[in-house]
């Protein structure tokens, strides 16, 4: 492992695109192979076209623990040896490659599409085809007494499209297959081709349940390129927001978990409890999932002190609501035996493939980006990481109600305390030939956005990575083994996103 | 058994009175936008044209200071056709009532299969709040379904990507006739802020939409209004 092999940076801090190394495709197979074994994990592993006929292949690692985070590229041809021949984390993000950018990489593990789209970010030269939307080959499993159920695109409750093909015996699940794509809307190309203000709302949509979460990293992103300084106020206001998202989220899948298990109090109660969330959203921004509060430069909406007393004093009621409803839930011996040692995620899996967030936090990876790669202002209010160890669907509750507890307490802090100044200042042209890495810890985990600037300053690459896209795959390890019918609980206690992931 | 009592007596659980009062909206709610009075030299200018189907509602569509037009915390925006749509005073035409066969074929209840069809989840996220025990909307007959041969009709939502096209004509194909349409969503309307993007493809022209529900996403007040207009149990 040669020491210059990938350049240090740090959340939010810009680097010239020059000093990142520009590897072999070997040596950075070889570079990612040595250090996702080392307990680094690829945080962004992507594409962007670098003259008519070749490809720029950037690698973003970071070592959660130590607070490192590195790039590092390689130019390649159509073809080259695949990354993921040898580093298992890559595998993944290599099939989006393959899938966006049209490569051929030789050796790799499996190219099926993540997505089922046509390339959009090739090499003008290159001769692509395009993908087969119907093909689509996996591992099946076949024996005389083995079936498959198959579920979606159109499942039978309000839910995002997916297509789930459950390979079973009896009620046993030996391996689940999940297909998505169906919310591919096109967001990166439209992320680089919009105006500023167009590419916000864009952002604002790539997860209708984490506004606030990919509206701070593009515009983190931005602000970094920019050389902008959001004040302390812009920054405590971004903080409640996306705590008030954790929480209205957490809540919601809670009292859903809840409901899955038939107890339905606390559901009832739940719901309504996250509806008072989404209203603290929408008295301050007017939507109530956050939309139109967070820009470039910081929010666009002040939180006046009249207002800061109300926010505070409706929290603090949210918060003695909450108690006893939570207590309710947590002390129902049914809803216990029905969390427990039910889709259980190992510590070992986790590390393996670089799960990220309350995933995480639910199996002994005490990953957080606000911890780990502290920004704004949450480099100030330290939030303690949220940890349980057992892995499975108690495990990843318990984690929400220690995550809910702390939301509040740093909301009620933060309202109440919120430092002087503008709530925006300008956010002007971007610096030229830079890239920026912008983290955010997300109520899901977490949430990068990688953004490169060409020799003008315009947007060359906006590559968006969303907490799902590392997850989904812990959610066909957690079904097998168990039963047909826990599915819905299972994956509610995931509850990942569609659209986060199909982009 | 105690803390369930208790619970029960401590939550409070009322629903929404329908038609809600706007004194249930914060005051920086972005409802429907009005256009605002003209005054002195400025009284001869054109109005402007509004689509509330392309609008997302961002608070740059009629930034402060604007003297053309404003938004007001009005949440009700449904109607009928896309044109109604369109608006050069703000005032929109609210959908009308189902015709009586239609409305006597459907008796006291409306059941709907919803489908997500290149959406940021965003719409889905508020179609499940109406089910919740503030919006309630079970209490007019309304409710979602898991099968579309059990539907009185489909609920439409995203930009209708490449990859849904046919999820979406197979389960509006699978509702028995006579059905209804409702796209929800500035996505499913006009493709949202994703209009441009080669992925949206709209709701084909075979799927004919009887009712429209501007936002992003729509307030939960805006789709229940919309829903009990087309039962004629708002007027």
């Amino acid at each position: 492992m040669s020491p210059r092999a990938f350049l240090e940076v740090s959340n939010r801090r810009c680097a010239r695109l020059a000093d990142v190394p520009a590897l072999e495709a070997e040596d950075l197979s070889n570079e990612l192979e040595v250090r996702t074994r080392d307990g680094w994990r690829i945080v962004a592993l992507f594409g962007t076209p670098e003259t008519r006929a070749t490809l720029r292949l950037t690698a973003v690692i970071a070592r959660d623990d130590a607070g490192e985070l590195a790039v590092a590229s390689a130019v390649v041809g159509q073809r080259y040896p695949a990354l993921s021949a040898r580093c298992r984390q890559a595998s993944r993000f290599e099939r989006e490659i393959a899938e966006q950018c049209g490569t051929l990489p030789q050796g790799g593990v499996s190219f099926k599409p993540l997505r089922r789209h046509a390339p959009d970010h090739a090499p003008i030269e290159w001769n692509v085809v395009r993908g087969d939307r119907e093909a689509y080959a996996f591992d099946e499993v076949v024996g005389e007494e083995v079936h498959e159920v198959a579920v979606g695109p159109v499942h039978a409750g309000v839910i995002e499209p997916g297509h789930f093909r459950f390979q079973a015996h009896g009620e046993e699940v030996l391996a689940l297959e999940i297909m998505l794509g169906y919310q591919h809307r096109g967001v990166e190309r439209l992320l680089e081709t919009s105006d500023r203000h167009h590419a916000t709302l864009v952002a604002e949509s790539i997860a209708g349940d984490t506004v606030i979460g990919h509206a701070s990293a593009a515009c983190g992103a931005l602000e970094a390129l920019a050389r902008s300084r959001k004040t302390p106020r812009a920054q405590a206001i971004r903080g409640i927001a996306l705590e008030l998202e954790r929480l209205a989220n957490h809540i919601g899948d809670l009292g859903a978990m809840s409901g899955d298990v038939a107890f339905h109090p606390a559901s009832a109660y739940l719901a309504r409890l996250r509806g008072e969330c989404l209203n603290l959203l929408m008295t301050i921004s007017g939507n109530r999932y956050g939309r139109g509060l967070i820009r470039a430069g910081g929010v666009a909406f002040d939180i006046p002190n009249d207002m800061a007393t109300e926010v505070a004093g409706r929290v603090e009621r949210l918060r003695e609501d909450l108690a006893p409803v939570l207590q309710l839930l947590f002390d129902a011996s049914s809803v216990q035996s029905r969390f427990e040692s039910v889709g259980v995620v190992t510590r070992g899996q986790c590390v393996a493939n670089g799960y990220v967030g309350l995933v995480a936090r639910s199996c002994d990876v005490a990953h957080d980006v606000r911890h780990d790669f502290a920004y704004g202002v949450y480099r100030f209010a330290q939030i303690p990481v949220a940890q349980a160890w057992a892995g499975d669907v108690l495990a990843r509750a318990l984690v929400r109600r220690l995550e809910i507890q702390r939301s509040l307490e740093f909301v009620i802090e933060q309202v109440s305390t919120l430092p002087r100044g503008a709530e925006r200042v300008e956010c002007g042209r971007l610096q030229p030939l830079e890239i920026v890495v912008a983290l955010e810890e997300g109520w899901r985990g977490e949430v990068a956005h990688v953004v490169m600037t060409d020799a003008d300053g315009g947007i060359r690459r906006h590559k968006v990575v969303d907490p799902s896209f590392h997850n989904w795959p812990a959610l066909a390890a957690a079904m097998t083994g168990n039963q047909i019918s826990d599915f819905p609980l299972c994956n509610k206690s995931f509850n990942l996103s569609y659209a986060g992931h199909d982009l | 058994m105690l803390d369930l009592l208790r619970n029960r007596f401590r939550q409070r659980t009322d629903p929404v009175p329908m038609p809600a009062t706007s004194a249930s909206l914060p005051p920086r709610f972005r409802g429907r936008p009005a256009v605002l009075e003209a005054s002195g030299a400025d009284a001869s200018r054109s109005l402007p044209v509004i689509d509330l189907g392309c609008s997302v509602f961002a608070p740059e569509e009629f930034a402060e200071g604007s003297r053309v037009a404003a938004f007001t915390i009005d949440y009700r925006m449904a109607v009928r056709t896309r044109e109604a749509l369109v608006t050069s005073t703000g005032e929109v035409e609210l959908a009308a009532a189902l015709d009586a066969k239609m409305r006597a074929l459907l008796g006291r209840s409306l059941r709907l299969r919803s489908v997500a069809a290149g959406s940021c989840g965003g719409c889905e996220a508020e179609l499940t709040a109406l089910g919740n025990v503030v919006f309630d909307m079970a209490r007019f007959g309304v409710q979602f379904v898991a099968s579309p041969r059990h539907a009185d009709g489909i609920v439409v939502s995203g930009v209708v990507s490449a990859n849904m096209r046919e999820a979406l004509e197979k389960t509006y194909d699978a509702v028995p006739d006579p059905k209804i349409v409702i796209a929800v969503g500035a996505c499913a309307i006009s493709g949202g802020v994703f209009r441009e993007s080669a992925e949206a493809t709209g709701i084909p022209p075979s799927i004919p939409v009887d009712l429209w529900i501007p936002g992003c996403p729509p307030h939960p007040l805006t789709i229940l209004d919309g829903l009990l207009r087309l039962l004629d149990k708002v007027r």
